[in-house]
């Protein structure tokens, strides 16, 4: 008989029933008990905070992590991750690949999940501090090696193809915000945004607010860039839903706008005997 | 900055890389995939599709032999047991193989050393035309980056692929490649300094670097390196009962956090 494997948790739990080890009968989060206390008291941002953090949230916390979820919920069908999942969609591919889609490419590094990754990186460098932010923010992104992930191309939490804020961003800001976290870091980019922006050259974008939001919930990296990617699913899941309903042939197609810059030309297709087409 | 950029590729993608011209040809980096590649095998043409270029036969042999001795088919390696966990739980075959092959694009193992590695091997090939010593080469890199990828095995642990792999290279001609040299080289010195020898991912960066690949193609290349290993590992698990691979009791959840407390 070999070793029993075991699977190592300092966060979850399991008991299991009288009559069969495989069945569980209690489970606990962080200690609570997960199909008792958590399923009758909790709301469903209060069970993910704890999950993450080990801790219940404030009322603040789980509100943000909340409003911040909304405002993540869908990208919208323009955005490269729900187009990737909409591809799944039409195609009526298996749902989870729609949404294994969404991640790869909501995973990216302009405007994705790592692009987060790394914002929070400069949020733990740089804090409320605005010439080290500048320091920062002017850094060239570092070429020496190569990575899987390719160098930055743009400054990360900002849009190189923006003109300015767009409105839903200082929507979003201004209602994050709001909320009294008793975490300067919000505020203070909502008060230096400007500035930042002045220094970069063009707009944040939508990750610099997740970034800093998740960063001032006191989650590390890693917990952001998870997150990041958990709370943008629901409109690519619903988006891919839709064009299977609205179908191929509403659907673009880009062919026409694929311009060969090196064709051979057409060579033809070879006559075959007893082929008729 | 501003949005023109969006504007002008709105509508518009210029290529070289290719167009499907549906019920008409195809076209692969400015050849037709139907004539002028006919000739090529899968193998060939994927890494024509990654590089634009034709590899020499004995090229070819080693690039395939560097996958097909790679994929294992052993459910406890971690894409395979993802396959076979797919397959336990009665996945398509599609999502399983997938989910395996992402699994592979690791940093304890797979994509990130091998790509590290061959990007180093790139740069020490350039230190060496400067002058600079294997050993400087090396501590320059731990000194810089804390590691050098592709090296660490303790001395008792034998990567089984990589004298089956230095065989093949010098069988087929590439056994005095600068980096492929420079590999053994470096396995010395660390045998020696640190006692710790190469693995195989030494071994695939060096050939990568010798045979011209840039980080991105090599990178791309040996994404598919274990995938052989995958569906072996997902059909035996389609073919035992559902939910009996390897199924995890409760205990052997080992919990070592919080006490039980009331929310």
């Amino acid at each position: 008989m070999s070793k029993q494997q075991v699977y190592h948790s300092s966060f979850w739990e399991e008991v299991a029933e009288d009559d069969n080890p495989f069945a569980t009968q209690e489970a606990y989060c962080h200690g609570y008990n997960v199909y008792e206390d958590i399923l009758q008291k909790a709301t469903w941002f209060e069970y993910l905070y704890v999950m993450f953090k080990g801790e219940k949230p404030t009322e603040a916390q789980a509100k943000l992590l909340e409003k911040l979820a909304i405002a993540l919920a869908n990208p919208g069908p323009r955005e490269a991750s729900v187009r990737a999942a909409m591809n799944g969609g039409v195609s009526k591919a298996a749902h989870a690949s729609s949404l294994m889609a969404a991640l790869a490419v909501g995973a990216g590094q302009y405007g994705g999940s790592h692009e987060v990754y790394i914002v929070h990186g400069l949020l733990s460098k740089c804090g409320c501090d605005l010439e080290t932010w500048r320091e920062e923010l002017l850094r060239p992104s570092d070429k020496s090696f190569a990575d899987i992930w390719l160098p930055m191309e743009h400054v990360p939490g900002f849009d190189p193809n923006g003109e300015k804020t767009p409105t839903v961003l200082l929507n979003i800001l201004d209602e994050l915000v709001k909320i009294e976290l008793g975490h300067a870091q919000l505020t203070w980019l909502k008060e230096n945004r400007d500035e930042l922006e002045l220094i970069v050259g063009y707009p944040m974008s939508i990750t610099l607010i997740a970034a800093t939001t998740l960063y001032a919930l006191g989650f590390d990296e890693h917990q952001a860039s998870m997150l990041f990617l958990i709370l943008r699913l629901p409109g690519a899941a619903v988006h891919a839903l839709e064009q299977r309903d609205v179908g191929w042939k509403r659907f673009p197609f880009y062919s026409e706008s694929i311009q060969l810059m090196n064709d051979p030309g057409d060579k033809g297709l070879p006559v075959v005997e007893g082929l008729n087409l | 900055m501003s949005n023109k950029l969006l504007l002008k590729s709105e509508d518009k993608l210029e290529t070289n890389m290719g167009k499907a011209f549906l019920k008409e040809r195809v076209v692969m980096r400015g050849k037709d995939l139907h004539h002028d590649l006919a000739d090529m095998d899968w193998f060939a043409t994927h890494l024509f599709s990654i590089t634009g270029r034709r590899f020499s036969a004995n090229q070819l042999e080693l690039l395939n032999y560097i996958w097909s001795s790679t994929g294992y088919p052993d459910a406890s390696i971690w894409p395979n047991n993802t396959a076979a966990l797919a397959g336990s739980v009665r996945s398509t075959a599609s999502l399983a193989m997938a989910a395996g092959l992402i699994n592979s694009e690791a940093t304890l193992f797979g994509g990130r050393p091998l790509k590290r590695t061959q990007d180093f091997f790139l740069r020490a090939r350039k230190m060496r035309t400067e002058g600079i010593s294997v050993k400087d080469i090396v501590e320059g890199e731990i000194k810089e980056r804390g590691v050098i990828f592709g090296y660490g095995r303790p001395l008792a642990s034998i990567d089984e692929r990589v004298p089956h792999t230095l065989l093949k290279v010098r069988e087929l001609g590439f056994g005095e490649g600068e980096c492929v040299r420079m590999s053994l080289e470096i396995n010395d010195y660390l045998i020696e300094t640190r006692k710790i020898a190469m693995n195989i991912v030494a071994l695939d960066g060096a050939v990568g670097a010798d045979f011209g690949f840039t980080p991105e193609e090599f990178h791309l290349y040996m994404n598919l390196c274990f995938y052989s290993g995958q569906p072996p590992c997902y059909l035996d698990a389609v073919e035992k009962p559902e939910g009996s691979f390897f199924p995890i009791r409760c205990e052997s959840i080992s919990y070592s956090g919080k006490g039980r407390r009331s929310w």
